[in-house]
This record gives structure tokens, C-alpha cells and sequence, in this order.
């Protein structure tokens, strides 16, 4: 294959939108999460269990972690397109970020709803 | 055959300069399909075009009722006769159309609030044949010459145009015809020395301002068109007159447009009073630039300068709205904190005369085709802009007609090269086996000379010695020991030592090569100067004073006529004003004032 | 007296001479009175040593030639004034782009981001046979944009340019190119939209914001990116 410079891959866009839709969701989760744990102030696992057992908080957290790892997966990518140049490796970082995030939200559900 | 071959490229034309008038010619070549190389000694939007403020004139009358009749009047006016009448005709009734073209290539001008192209009044600009000034002059803001030749490279890089950047032309090839074959240029990356052989070669290459000390113009403004063409044996017209422009910083020589007056600026000197108005009394603050650059000395001479050492006069807009200022003349408000260290908002700006435009140059006909002595084509040769003496400007220029000037005559030299190309007129000549060896033996002697002169005290000898024998003012024997001490630096030039003998970007080198057509330059210039014992337009002598006889000093029974001078022994000739417009009757000679 | 001496270290590399490039100690004889600019010393600096090599033309800022690194900060050498540099004076060519010599970048790659964006009002309408109307406040939309002078201390003091320099269009060409989206005059807007949408050309830009901090012009590329990524959004919504 010729080795020319490749752009114009048409996305980009909604990453953009997105990476600043997620960090609003978990702005907001974080306000509402400080005002729950004032609110409760659990002092007992059970406690922590009890606000995590809400079917509201359980979905709330569970919208953060996605979107945690949905901003976290575009800021790694950019990282791995700036610095690492070669195409296959590249390729490999994003497979093995994409892998981990995916990973990590799976975890993520079995936790919030083995509660 | 040659012992010393170099590297020949070909092309249908070749255009030196990528300013205003060499990108103009370049959207028509290309556009047109020719085979066009664009050298440039800069990338071309840093071209000095891009310093250009107040305006580029139209009589569009935007604003209100003007002709181009007017326009071609106050033009023949503002050159003291001088200019030749078909080609100001030509440039005031091609002007509208070429701005509109311009305005189409995306040329952000202010607006109306019509939504049409902003005119404002500029220095000279009449209606009704000098009756009351005119808005005529389209404006973006105060950086017209910087939106404009972007505008115009923009065009280029849709049509394609094919430029070498950082390329400095040095000679022009000519044949034993005459015929001008193209230019040998050197590639400043790499020091290479290149053969452009082409059927046209077309001049582009601006003034030559930096033969003053004190000049408005940029560093690049050395007069290189000139020298090749003087060099090449072709006569340099009309070279004594250099306008002085009214407001350059003092100290600085950065130029302040004259729009500021056209925006209501008064100059003043240090009794606080507008002296325009006694040495102007219709004008006043918008006469002419020779005029008002007159006064301005005549104020300092006489005592009435201002700041510690009377020096200066200065331009007043402080009684504007800022939000004019920020809004018209942002630009400027911006030079001024910069160079001047003062806000035009709140204190006047001091200002003095600054060398600042070249009305001679090489002769041309109104198509942009060089002509010779008898006034026939050069063939194979063109020229457009501030190098080019078409003659629209005579002995003094009017304020924005240097941006008409490029676009109507850039344009011209482009369409009359694809015309003599298409016809056959002209066409690829064999090279004569010897043509790069003047410029070789040039290169070799710069870079194998020791115990030579040094360039950059010979340039500012130079310099000083046009400013002082040849300033605002002239003064008859001035002008005589003027003319032996270029003379002596000329020998000097002839022996100029670098240290510096690398190929890769070598600056000293171009600077040495800058300083044999700068030298060239002040040739002309002095000894032009010297011969014309009269005063007209920016030219003005102590020996030729205000008579009844001949009022402003002008002479036009001996001295209604262009100069011609010739590199060769210095000789000058001299040709008939055209004073035949192409379609209109003569302006027939009459006493200037404002 | 007005006279002092400015201590000077200056990156210089002749690759005729030179295996690397080297920081030269230099020092010069500067009168504040007549000398203002970094550039007035430049010139003496060259009358002393005419080896040294930079690019310069219109000394006021407007051909923007004379772009350098300045005590580790991108500027304009005709409009930095020296009594306000701090001595020595570090003087290097602008960052991110090859050395050609000295002071001299070579621009082949920031040009042709600037060409990439199609720099030219595109309208294959009809020309008519005087302007095109525009309102003042139309106008007015290309005031910050159309005064670019090409001078690339912006492109060269972006991180994500200096990773990417072959595939982000860099501030100064995504200025340029809102120029063109901001000038009712052109009909493209949705092709140089579309052109924009990816991840280097446009989207490496995270809101740094050397540029604006840099510009000589005071620019601000940043807003005008910002401008760009809300009409993309306005279209997709």
C-alpha cells in the first residue's frame, strides 16, 4: 500500500459532543451522590448498601460508570493517535483500551446489582 | 558555447514578484492554462502590497455621484501633467471593473450599510473636476493592501498557480535582438542558480524604496527589477520623482495611512494650528502628497516643529469617536502604540514626510508591455505595478491609486502576455550560448573578493547620501556633490566582501546582490534629479521657486517631458508627455493647487 | 547615554558547516533611543556577523516574516520590545517545524495545512455585474479572521501540531478556514464542514490555547474553532 497521509475519516464529531455530554453526567452524578451520602450519612456497610440497593442510584451509578468509561475511551484514543505512530500498534492500544473499558463496565454491573 | 552551464527551465512566462500586480498577472496566466512560473523573493503574501492601509480608488460612487472622467482628471492633476493621458484614462475607467472583480475573489472591503463596498475621501480625490473632495477610496478597515493580496493569492492557489518561493531573480537574458528570453534566478534554500527561459518575462517586482534612509518601505524593497532591467540595457524613466508620504512615525518611518485624514486626522504643528489650511485652503489636511509633505518640512524648517528637537509635526484624531478609530482604523491605532508608543485615542501622533513610493520606473505602454526610447514594445517583456512607469503617476502619485495600479496593469500585462503568446508573436528563442556569464562572473567576484567593501555600511552611505541630497527638498549643488558621492559608492558596490560564502539561505549574499540594484537605483535617481531644473509634483528644487512666470517652479516649455536614463555612461534622453487620452479630450496643462 | 550592551544566546546551525545545531553566546552595542524592536538588534547583530540568517521584511508586523521563538515564547522580532526581554535573550527558530538554518524554519507543512482548507471564497453562482452585497454586521463576522498574516507562531506553539503536523490543520489554517465559513459571500460551507469532520483535521484541538496567548495579531484561533464545532454541532442536531 502506498504510504500517503489517510485523513478525513468523517467522525470526530459526535466523540466531541460526547466526551462534553458524559462529563456533565458525571458532574451532575457527583453533586447528587455528595448530597445523598449528606443526606444518609452512612456509617455502616449497610448503610452504603442501602443507598446503592435504590433502583435510582443503582441506574445513576451505573450511567456514570458508562459514561466514565465512554470519555475515558475517547481521551486514551487520542492519546494512543498522537503518540504512538505506527498503525498496527495503535490499532492493538486501542483494541486492548477498548477491551479494558468494556471490562471494567461489565464489572461495573456486576457489582452495582449483586447488591 | 558557455564554460559555464547552469540548470534551464522553461515555461510560456515567467512572472518576477508575487505582490499585487505579479499575482494579478498570475490569475490571468493561469486561468488562461499558460505554462507560468510565479518567482518571488518572499512567500507572497509578505509582499510589500500587504503594508498597504487606506484604499484602493474606484469611482463607484457608492456613496456619492462620481466619474471616472473625475477620477482621470484629479489623477492628471495630482501627476503635475506628467502622466501620460492614455494610460490614466485607461486605469480610471478599468478601475471600477477590476475592484468588483476583486470584491468577487473574496475581498473582505467594509461595507455600507447598503451592503456595498465603504468608500472614503482620500487626499487629491475631487469631484466635478477639483471641485470638493470625494469618497472614492474602497476600503477594508486600515488594511486594505494586507486583505487585498491575500485576496489575491488565495485566487492563485485556486487557479493553481505554480510559484518558487524564495527564489531571488538577478538578471534578465536578452538576446542580440533585444528579445527578453527570461530571468536567472537563485534558489535561496540551496544557493542554486537557475535558467527561467520563457516566451514572456513580465516585471512585478515593486519599488525600491530602501535607496532613502528613512523609508515606509519594507526591507525586500530594493529596486531589483530595475537594476536587471538597467543592467539589461533598458532606459529607466521618469526617476527623479520619489514621493515623500506626509505621515510616516517619526523616528520609525512606519507608515500611517492617509485614510486617517480621510476619517477627519488634522496635522498640526507646535502652536497647536491646522497649518494645512493656509498652504491648502480648499483641500487642506487632503491635498496632494507632495503638497502637504512640503508644507510639513516648510512648518519644521521655519521653526514651528514639535517635541524637543522641533522635528516632527503632528496628526491629530483625538477629537474622533474611538469607535470610528477602533472601527475604521484599528490598524493604525496599532502601529501607533507599537512604533510611537502612543494612543491615537488620546494623544496626536508625530509624524514626518518618510520616503515612500517610486513614480518612475520601467517604461511601459498602458498595455504593460516595455517599451523602448521610441516608445515600440520590448519584445517578450511586460511590467505591472510599482516597477513599471506606465506613466499614471507622472510626477506624484495619488493616495490608493498604487493598489489600482497594480490591479488594472497587473491584469493588462497578463492579458496582453496570453495575447502575444496565442497569436505566435512570441515564442521560445534559443538561448544565446552566453547568457549566464555576467551573472556568474557577478556571483564569482562576490564570492572570491577579499579586502572588499563592507554591504551593510556601503548600503547605509548610500541611504544617507539620498536622503541628504535628495530628500523632500533638492538643492541644485546638493544635487551636484550628490551625484559624485553615488558615484564613489558605486565603486564601493563594485567591491563588496561577505563573509558568509555557504550555500543554504545565504542573507548575506541576497543583501550583497540587493545593494547592485539599489546602487543602480540611486543612479537614476541622482542624476536625474540633477538634470531636471525644474520643480513638479515631488520634485522640487531651490533654483526653480514659485514665479509668475512659471508658478510652482514648473517649466513646461523645457520641461514638460520624461526622462530617460541610461546605465550605460549615464546618459540621459528624454520623450514627449502622452497627453492624447484614448477616448476623451486633453487635459490641457494648467497651474496645480489645492 | 542611551547605549548599553544586550546579551544575546542564539540558536544557529549552517548545514554546510555544521554537524548540529548549537546555542551561540552573542552580545551587542544597542542605542535605546534609535533601536526599539528585537529586530532593530537583529540587524545590528547581522551588520557585526553576516552569517547570522533569519527571514524579515515589512518591520511593522504585518508580513509576518520575522516569527521566532523568543525567550521560549513564539512572537514577531519587529514588534517585541527589548526593554522588555530578559538577558540573556534566548533566541531559537519557531518550534515543531525542520531547521533549515539559524533562525530559517522550513513552512512547507504549515502552508500546506493553510492550502488544505481550500483558502478562497468558493460561489459558482452567476457573477453579477457589480459586488456582492453584504451587510455591515455580516461584514463584521470576519473582523479576527481575515487579519491572519500567515506568520505561524500560532501552528508552531500547538502541542497537538507539533504531534500531528501532517494531519492537523493547525490554528492558523482552521482560522482561515472559518473565515471562509463565516463569509456569506461563499457557498461551501457544508463541504468545508464536512472537510473539518475528523479526528486529526479539526478535532485534535483541545482548547490549549498557546495560540491565542502567542498571536501577534491578538487573534484568537480557539473562538474561531469553537465556532467551527458549534455550527458542525447545529447541523447535526
Amino acid at each position: 500500500m502506498v504510504n500517503r497521509i489517510l485523513v478525513g475519516a468523517h467522525y470526530g464529531l459526535k466523540d466531541w459532543v460526547i466526551q462534553r455530554a458524559t462529563a456533565i453526567v458525571m458532574a451532575v452524578y457527583t453533586v447528587v451522590f455528595l448530597v445523598v451520602v449528606g443526606a444518609v450519612g452512612p456509617d455502616s456497610f449497610e448503610a452504603w448498601r442501602g443507598i446503592f440497593a435504590n433502583g435510582f442510584m443503582r441506574f445513576a451509578t451505573f450511567l456514570f460508570f458508562v459514561s466514565l468509561f465512554y470519555h475515558a475511551w475517547i481521551g486514551v484514543r487520542d492519546i494512543w493517535m498522537d503518540y504512538i505512530k505506527p498503525d498496527g500498534l495503535r490499532l492493538l492500544m486501542m483494541i486492548a483500551t477498548a477491551a479494558v473499558l468494556v471490562g471494567y463496565a461489565g464489572w461495573a454491573v456486576q457489582i452495582l446489582w449483586r447488591i | 558555447m558557455s564554460k559555464l552551464s547552469i540548470p534551464v527551465r522553461k515555461f510560456d512566462a515567467v512572472i518576477v514578484g508575487a505582490g499585487g500586480s505579479g499575482l494579478r498577472a498570475a490569475i490571468q496566466l493561469s486561468e488562461a492554462g499558460l505554462k507560468t512560473a510565479v518567482l518571488s523573493k518572499v512567500f507572497p503574501t509578505r509582499s510589500h502590497t500587504v503594508a498597504a492601509q487606506g484604499g484602493v480608488s474606484a469611482s463607484l460612487g457608492n456613496s456619492e455621484e462620481d466619474h471616472w472622467h473625475w477620477h482621470m482628471y484629479d489623477t492628471v492633476k495630482g501627476s503635475d501633467w506628467l502622466g501620460d493621458q492614455d494610460a490614466i484614462e485607461y486605469m480610471c475607467r478599468k478601475a471600477p471593473e477590476v475592484v468588483v472583480e476583486l470584491e468577487h475573489f473574496g475581498m473582505p472591503f467594509d461595507r455600507t450599510d447598503e451592503g456595498k463596498i465603504y468608500q472614503r475621501p482620500f487626499g487629491g480625490h475631487m469631484s466635478n473636476f477639483g471641485e470638493k473632495p470625494v469618497r472614492r477610496a474602497c476600503a477594508a478597515a486600515d488594511r486594505t493592501g494586507h486583505a487585498m493580496l491575500h485576496a489575491l493569492y488565495q485566487r492563485n492557489v485556486r487557479a493553481n498557480t505554480q510559484f518558487f518561493v524564495e527564489w531571488m531573480a538577478l538578471d534578465l537574458i536578452r538576446d542580440q535582438s533585444g528579445q527578453v528570453l527570461g530571468v536567472i534566478a537563485l534558489e535561496m534554500e540551496t544557493g542554486e542558480v537557475v535558467a527561467f527561459h520563457a516566451k514572456a518575462t513580465v516585471f512585478a517586482t515593486g519599488g525600491a524604496g530602501r535607496i532613502f534612509y528613512s523609508s515606509t518601505n519594507a526591507f525586500i524593497n530594493t529596486g531589483d527589477g530595475l537594476g536587471m532591467a538597467a543592467r539589461a540595457g533598458i532606459a529607466l524613466e521618469d526617476m527623479e520623482f520619489w514621493q515623500f508620504h506626509p505621515t510616516g512615525v517619526a523616528g520609525a518611518g512606519v507608515l500611517i495611512t492617509e485614510g486617517v485624514r480621510g476619517e477627519g486626522g488634522i496635522l498640526r504643528n507646535s502652536t497647536n494650528e491646522r497649518f494645512m489650511e493656509r498652504y491648502a485652503p480648499n483641500a487642506k489636511d487632503l491635498a496632494s502628497r507632495d503638497v502637504v509633505s512640503r508644507a510639513m518640512v516648510t512648518e519644521i524648517n521655519e521653526g514651528r516643529g514639535c517635541g524637543p528637537n522641533k522635528d516632527f509635526v503632528l496628526l491629530d484624531i483625538t477629537h474622533l469617536d474611538p469607535a470610528t478609530i477602533m472601527k475604521r482604523l484599528p490598524g493604525i491605532r496599532e502601529i501607533s502604540i507599537q512604533f510611537a508608543g502612543i494612543d491615537p485615542i488620546k494623544a496626536p501622533i508625530p509624524v514626518v514626510p518618510t520616503c515612500h513610493y517610486q513614480m518612475g520606473g520601467v517604461p511601459t505602454n498602458y498595455k504593460g508591455q516595455v517599451v523602448g526610447d521610441d516608445g515600440t514594445p520590448v519584445r517578450g517583456f511586460y511590467a505591472a505595478g510599482e516597477v513599471a512607469c506606465a506613466s499614471v503617476h507622472g510626477a506624484n502619485r495619488l493616495g490608493t491609486n498604487s493598489l489600482l495600479d497594480l490591479l488594472v496593469f497587473g491584469k493588462a500585462s497578463g492579458d496582453t502576455v496570453i495575447e502575444n503568446v496565442r497569436s505566435g508573436e512570441i515564442g521560445l528563442k534559443e538561448l544565446p550560448a552566453d547568457f549566464a556569464d555576467r551573472t556568474m562572473a557577478r556571483l564569482n567576484r562576490l564570492n572570491t573578493q577579499t579586502g572588499g567593501a563592507n554591504v551593510n555600511e556601503t548600503r547605509l552611505e548610500l541611504q544617507r547620501t539620498m536622503q541628504k541630497h535628495c530628500g523632500v527638498f533638492r538643492f541644485n549643488d546638493m544635487l551636484i556633490e550628490g551625484v559624485a558621492k553615488i558615484l564613489d559608492i558605486e565603486k564601493a558596490v563594485a567591491r563588496t566582501e561577505i563573509k558568509d560564502k555557504s550555500h543554504v539561505w545565504n542573507t548575506a549574499r541576497v543583501e550583497a546582490l540587493e545593494l547592485d540594484n539599489l546602487i543602480e537605483v540611486a543612479k537614476a535617481t541622482m542624476v536625474s534629479a540633477e538634470a531636471r531644473k525644474e520643480s513638479r509634483g515631488a520634485h522640487v528644487r531651490d533654483d526653480a521657486p514659485d514665479t509668475p512666470a512659471n508658478p510652482n517652479g514648473r517649466d513646461d516649455v523645457n520641461w514638460h517631458k520624461h526622462t530617460l536614463w541610461h546605465r550605460d555612461g549615464n546618459r540621459l534622453g528624454f520623450k514627449p508627455v502622452i497627453m492624447k487620452p484614448l477616448s476623451v479630450e486633453t487635459i490641457a496643462l494648467k497651474t496645480r493647487s489645492y | 547615554m542611551a547605549t548599553s550592551t544586550m546579551q544575546f544566546k542564539i540558536y544557529r546551525y549552517d548545514p554546510d558547516k555544521d554537524n548540529a545545531p548549537y546555542m551561540q553566546d552573542a552580545s551587542v552595542e544597542v542605542d535605546f533611543a534609535i533601536d526599539r524592536k528585537l529586530l532593530d538588534v537583529l540587524t545590528r547583530l547581522k551588520a557585526k556577523d553576516d552569517t547570522l540568517s533569519y527571514r524579515r521584511s515589512c518591520r511593522e508586523g504585518i508580513c509576518g516574516s520575522d516569527a521566532m521563538n523568543i525567550n521560549g515564547k513564539n512572537g514577531l522580532a519587529c514588534l517585541t520590545e527589548i526593554k522588555d526581554l530578559k538577558q540573556p535573550v534566548v533566541l531559537r527558530p519557531l518550534p515543531g517545524l525542520p531547521v533549515i538554518r539559524d533562525l530559517i524554519v522550513d513552512m512547507t507543512q504549515f502552508f500546506k495545512q493553510y492550502h488544505s482548507i481550500k483558502p478562497y471564497l468558493i460561489n459558482e453562482g452567476p457573477r453579477p455585474e457589480r459586488e456582492r452585497l453584504q451587510s455591515p454586521e455580516e461584514r463584521e463576522e470576519l473582523n479576527g479572521l481575515y487579519e491572519c498574516i500567515l506568520c505561524a507562531c500560532c501552528s508552531t506553539s500547538c502541542p497537538s501540531f507539533w504531534w500531528n503536523p501532517d494531519k492537523f490543520v493547525g490554528p492558523a489554517g482552521l482560522l482561515n478556514a472559518y473565515r471562509f465559513i463565516a463569509d456569506t459571500r461563499d457557498q461551501a460551507t457544508n463541504e468545508r464542514l464536512d472537510d473539518l469532520e475528523d479526528p486529526y483535521r479539526l478535532f485534535r484541538c483541545h482548547t490549549i490555547m498557546n495560540c491565542v496567548d502567542v498571536c501577534p495579531k491578538g487573534l484568537n484561533p480557539t473562538r474561531a474553532i469553537g465556532k467551527i464545532k458549534e455550527m458542525m454541532v447545529r447541523r447535526a442536531i
